[in-house]
């Protein structure tokens, strides 16, 4: 029985563009370890999300993945059949995504879609599918969840439909659970809410909790462990407390200078800014992806940054190393 | 969903009205129908009676709202040139055209929806270029040469089915097929381009990401949503088959409203062309009103509104 | 004949295609991407559109030198010469390429004279019920409100209304004639302009640049005209092409039925409705016109088909 839920090892995924091979993520190695949070850090267009999506195969057909090693609870997925990823999906490895309010079908109840998972995957039948439904409704904080079954999407707000979509992923209790920028659509003073929700169901149903942001504040409040993407890279992993403490790599510590901490920024105080933008991913990237903005770069850092360890659990990528 | 369509059926009827306005004025005034009636040869005096006679010396809204009073009551006039009444002929001949028409667009939905369906999941492949090659080339293919083609292939060289009239179902399938091709392409394209939207979906991915069988996820999510305006899209179009069933009944002699309307017109017999050409714009504007109110109930998101 | 015309909030129920504008699989655009080629390049390389433009090109070359090309007076009759198959056949000869039909005219030659009528009708067709249609779509669209009600209850009641039965009837009475026939389709054919422009119309009327010329002060017939007509053009285009096709089949369906173009005019579909008692042994006498129809039409979609693909936002190879 392995200890990770999730194990990827030089994970990439090409896509194919009118104007050439676009490499969204580059080699990419982590795990999760059961009833671990693990979050996924990084700005738009690092590919953290398509990462996500390559590990449950819902890539769109002009992507490509390729993996050393892709396994769940130490069975393979890459060279699994279409037929066993299914009975994975859902079952006992589950995703959220972003945009709540498109992610359900206009055209069927709520209660249909919860519990047609649940038949799908259990075959225990309607009633204890509908009984789970509704114990997973009110779990995630809807009132009268029994009456909502009936009720169509669009008759529920964003946060509603968001709660839903977490209810719906618990429904089968998996090992593995990805959200992808569950909150971004949602407004400010219910992504909070939100949050708060996912990282108590996390710890009480003891789902091991891959989230995807870009946001640092989420990272503080849920995760256990942080790997930072950058340019289809990850460009550092550490435990929470580590990162925000020993910042290591550039990257992450501009990052850090950018956002105001209550209680450490003084009022007035310029924050931060990273210059520049991203390298463009078509064609390979060579040497180190983030040079063209780093405030330490040196000629040799064209040749490739190496991976550095400051202890068991904290690694980057740099040249330079970290004071 | 109860004020949606009673504003729909009151539009409906208003269309009703007018059609009935300009198919009234249009055939009065494209030709003096009293020398119609006298007929060729006719005395200038016969023809002042027949005037008379057929009330065509009044104004012409008092003729229409005469006409239109009695369609009303059922009334639709004698034929010319059956020497029967109208309504007795239209109701004698109804069934055949309805058959047709229903026949006509089962074939094209049994036709256009695998077909889409296919070009969809397959899209950009061999299937997806061959269906929509099919759907253009089918547009393109005059529906009357078509069918004298199928004469030609079903009925002299393979003798399988008889050429002309509408005694035995054999009688409906070439006419079915004649009919129907035609607006196979533009469901199958709708079907597609459906299809393909909903299947790049979110809520499909989502039907994925819950690892639902490919067979519900591409009907039971997909088809349900993509289907939706083809709903609309199949009434209008068995509308005007029952507008283009002329042709084709003509061709094949198959004794129903078109073929009835095609006699009427080439015998000058204004009764039955105003009674067909109102009955076929009535079936019309009754069957977008259905469809806009299928279109209602199919997507929730407008019943509830 | 079976109309689908793509409009927001347009009649009830001829908003219906989600034309074949599919939806690509979600792509990032990577920096870096390059520009995409000219609408002209597109043009060249989409095949459909080439090859229908092809067709319709030599159609059109065909019909205009028709009578430089043809070997026989497409009227002369010679009954001594009846029902001599094509060239392809046991029996043909050169002389007579596609044969003649049964009064002995030579078939090649009118073939390719009922390319004129073919041609002529499509053309004529498409430039007055597109003109009805368009200012009707365009008025529709830029005013709005009860103009904009009003036009669309005329657009649905002729949608109401059962073309080919109209078009029969009225040229019943009237008397067929090419000049008829144009004119009925005309006056009948003009809904799908209307719809599409309409849709058209309200689209670009939304647009910032519009607001700018309103606000600069220029007069209504000078926006439609300077910026909702060069914009609108694309959709107009497309449409025209499609609606030629159809005029062409619907005036072949007419005079098939003897009530369009007269004998002894070589309209495809007139020249159908001769062979048909003969086609049981002659079948080249209907083949040969309905191939040259279906082959007209064929091009003229593909070219319209063609002239959207590439016109769409973004346009795909």
């Amino acid at each position: 029985m392995s200890q990770s839920v999730l194990e990827v090892e030089d994970l990439s995924v090409t896509i194919a563009t009118p104007s050439g091979p676009l490499q969204a993520v580059r080699n990419i190695s982590f795990d999760i370890k059961r009833g671990e949070s693990v979050c996924l850090v990084g700005e738009s267009g690092c590919g953290k999300s398509m990462t996500s999506l390559a590990i449950m195969g819902l890539l769109p057909p002009a992507a490509k993945r390729s993996a050393r090693r892709l396994a769940f609870a130490g069975e393979d997925l890459a060279g699994a059949s279409m037929k066993r990823i299914n009975q994975l999906r859902g079952d006992r490895m589950a995703m959220i995504f972003q945009e709540p309010m498109t992610a359900l079908n206009p055209a069927y109840t709520i209660g249909d879609q919860l519990i047609e998972v649940h038949r799908r995957h259990k075959q225990q039948g309607d009633r204890i599918a509908r009984e789970r439904a509704v114990y997973l409704l009110e779990k995630v904080g809807i009132a009268s969840a029994a009456e909502r079954l009936g009720q169509y999407p669009h008759q529920l707000s964003g946060g509603l439909r968001q709660r839903v979509m977490i209810a719906m992923s618990l429904m089968c209790e998996p090992d593995l659970l990805i959200a992808d920028e569950p909150t971004t659509a949602l407004d400010v003073t219910i992504q909070a809410q939100i949050l708060r929700l996912l990282a108590d169901l996390q710890k009480e149903f003891g789902v091991a909790l891959l989230l995807i942001t870009h946001d640092l504040g989420v990272v503080a409040r849920v995760a256990d462990r942080v790997n930072v993407m950058y340019a289809g890279e990850i460009v550092e992993s550490a435990a929470v407390a580590d990162l925000f403490a020993k910042p290591s790599h550039p990257y992450t510590r501009g990052l850090l200078d950018c956002i105001p901490i209550p209680g450490k920024t003084a009022p007035g105080e310029e924050l931060g800014t990273i210059p520049g933008t991203v390298p463009s991913l078509i064609g390979g990237i060579q040497g180190c992806a983030f040079m063209s903005r780093c405030p330490l770069a040196q000629g040799v850092c064209a040749e490739g940054a190496p991976l550095r360890h400051t202890n068991d659990t904290h690694a980057y990528r740099c040249i330079v190393e970290a004071a | 969903m109860l004020a949606f369509a009673a504003k729909r059926s009151a539009l409906a009827l208003l269309v009703a009205f007018a059609v009935s306005i300009i198919a009234f004025t249009l055939l009065r005034m494209s030709g003096d129908i009293a020398i119609a009636i006298a007929g060729e040869g006719a005395r200038s005096e016969d023809i002042a009676m027949v005037r008379e006679a057929y009330g065509l010396d009044r104004p012409l809204f008092v003729q229409y709202a005469e006409w239109l009073f009695k369609t009303l009551r059922g009334d639709l006039g004698q034929s010319i040139f059956f020497k029967t009444d109208v309504a007795t002929l239209i109701m004698a001949k109804l069934p055949t055209t309805l058959m047709l028409g229903l026949f006509s667009i089962m074939f094209a939905l049994a036709l256009s929806i695998p077909l889409g369906v296919l070009a969809a999941v397959y899209a950009g492949s061999i299937i997806d270029r061959i269906a929509l090659t099919v759907a253009v080339a089918g547009q393109a293919l005059p529906n009357f040469f078509f069918a004298l083609c199928l004469i030609i292939v079903f009925s002299i060289q393979l003798r399988w089915l008889p050429v002309s009239g509408s005694g035995t179902w054999k009688h409906f399938v070439m006419p079915t097929i004649a009919l129907g091709y035609y607006v196979t392409p533009p469901i199958m394209r709708l079907v597609r381009a459906g299809m393909m939207e909903v299947l790049s979906s979110d809520y499909v991915r989502t039907a994925r990401a819950k690892g639902l069988s490919p067979a519900s996820v591409i009907f039971k999510h997909a088809l349900r949503n993509a289907l939706v305006p083809v709903v609309a899209l199949t009434a209008v179009q068995l509308g005007f088959l029952l507008g283009g069933s002329i042709v084709i009944e003509t061709i094949f002699a198959l004794d129903g409203l078109g073929y009835l309307a095609y006699q009427s017109i080439t015998h000058k017999d204004f009764p039955i062309t105003q009674a067909v050409l109102l009955l076929l714009s009535a079936t019309y504007v009754f069957l977008t009103l259905l469809s806009d109110l299928a279109n209602a109930w199919l997507d929730p998101r407008i019943r509830m509104a | 004949m079976v109309d689908v015309a793509s409009a927001p909030k347009a009649p009830p129920n001829a908003a219906l295609e989600t034309a074949a504008e599919t939806a690509a699989a979600p792509l990032p655009t990577g920096a870096g991407a390059t520009t995409p080629p000219s609408t002209l390049r597109r043009m060249f390389r989409h095949r459909g559109l080439t090859i229908g433009a092809f067709l319709v090109g030599t159609i059109i070359f065909v019909a205009l030198f028709a009578p430089l090309i043809v070997p026989h007076d497409p009227y002369a009759q010679d009954l001594t010469r009846r029902l001599i198959p094509p060239v392809w056949y046991e029996k043909g000869s050169w002389a007579h390429i596609f044969g003649t039909d049964n009064l002995g005219r030579d078939y090649f030659s009118r073939t390719l004279y009922g390319a004129q009528i073919a041609l002529l009708i499509g053309f004529s067709v498409m430039i007055v019920s597109g003109f009805i249609g368009s200012a009707l779509g365009l008025i529709a669209g830029y005013f709005g409100g009860k103009v904009d009600m009003v036009v669309t209850f005329f657009i649905t009641t002729r949608l109401a209304m059962p073309v080919v039965l109209v078009a029969l009837a009225v040229v019943a009475m009237i008397g067929s004639s090419l000049f008829v026939v144009i004119a009925v389709l005309g006056l009948l054919k003009w809904d799908r302009f209307a719809v599409v422009m309409r849709s058209a119309t309200m689209q670009v009327r939304s647009q910032e640049y519009v607001s700018a010329a309103q606000a600069a002060g220029a007069s209504t017939w000078r926006i439609v005209i300077g910026e909702i007509l060069p914009n609108v053009m694309p959709h107009l285009i497309v449409v025209a092409t499609v609606e030629a096709g159809s005029a062409i089949l619907l005036e072949a369906a007419l005079s098939f039925l003897g009530l369009g173009v007269q004998p002894p005019l070589p309209s495809w579909g007139l020249m159908i409705s001769e062979a048909k008692n003969f086609m049981f042994f002659s079948f080249w006498l209907i083949a040969i016109p309905g191939t040259a129809l279906a082959l007209l039409v064929l091009g003229v979609n593909l070219l319209g088909d063609g002239l959207r693909d590439v016109f769409a936002p973004g346009g795909r190879s």
